[in-house]
């Protein structure tokens, strides 16, 4: 027996599964918005804010763009560790795409939720 | 002795095959569509906030330029979903062999750019 030493930072398994599961949620919210947007006779305002007050519209959106978020962090990292070479300048490509991703999910929330008085 | 045979990963001189270039169109689209988030976020935000933020969403829409990021922005997405759904099948060990990977490479690429004319030709 060859005693065999484990390698790696131990998240290749955790981030390939998140990476999976995150795609199934999107797909399913793809399917549903796609159906809902097929099935919507006119497009005005007044219809269109009424459909996003829907609780399920609402957090089945902020679960996708979470799903979205999470996915995209591990899919753009993997981009950057295959070809970004120089490691400080990959840290700060980690760095500014964290931030960015972590701006998005506040703002989506904001756009969803709607802080301008209108929350409900 | 050094072994005398050209030997070079450049992926604009190497023949691709279809799963290749299946692959690399995947993490292409996939950069694109990371990059198109604020944008999105943009517009459905003025689409939601007021009746003249939704008039401004609906004129920016409605520019032929815009239009043609939003359907460049449709085959992204719907690229990445097929060739997603393609692994996710690979993963269950569906489609493995060369004949029905290379099978399955062509039917994304027919799937993303058919669906890619029917969404634009309803939008546009």
């Amino acid at each position: 027996m060859v005693k065999r030493e484990v390698v790696g930072a131990h998240y290749g398994l955790r981030d390939w599964l998140a990476q999976r599961v995150t795609a199934v949620v999107m797909a399913v919210y793809t399917l549903m918005m796609l159906a809902v947007l097929l099935s919507i006779p006119k497009l005005d305002y007044w219809h269109w804010k009424s459909l996003w007050e829907l609780p399920v519209m609402r957090y089945s959106t902020v679960l996708f763009l979470l799903s979205l978020y999470f996915h995209a962090w591990i899919g753009v990292r993997n981009i950057f560790m295959d070809y970004i070479k120089d490691p400080g300048l990959r840290l700060t490509l980690y760095v500014i795409t964290i931030a960015a991703l972590l701006w998005y999910a506040v703002w989506s929330v904001q756009i969803i939720w709607g802080l301008n008085g209108a929350a409900g | 002795m050094p072994n005398p045979r050209p030997k070079y990963l450049n992926l604009l001189e190497i023949r691709m095959p279809v799963p290749a270039l299946v692959s690399i169109v995947h993490r292409v689209t996939g950069a694109a569509l990371f990059l198109l988030i604020p944008l999105l976020l943009y517009l459905l935000q003025l689409s939601l906030e007021t009746p003249q933020t939704f008039a401004a969403f609906k004129n920016i829409v409605s520019q032929p330029f815009m239009k043609l990021v939003l359907v460049g922005l449709i085959w992204a997405y719907l690229h990445h979903f097929c060739a997603g759904i393609r692994h996710l099948a690979l993963d269950l060990h569906f489609g493995v062999g060369l004949e029905a990977a290379r099978a399955t490479s062509w039917a994304v690429l027919a799937a993303s750019i058919g669906l890619t004319l029917v969404f634009g030709a309803l939008i546009w």
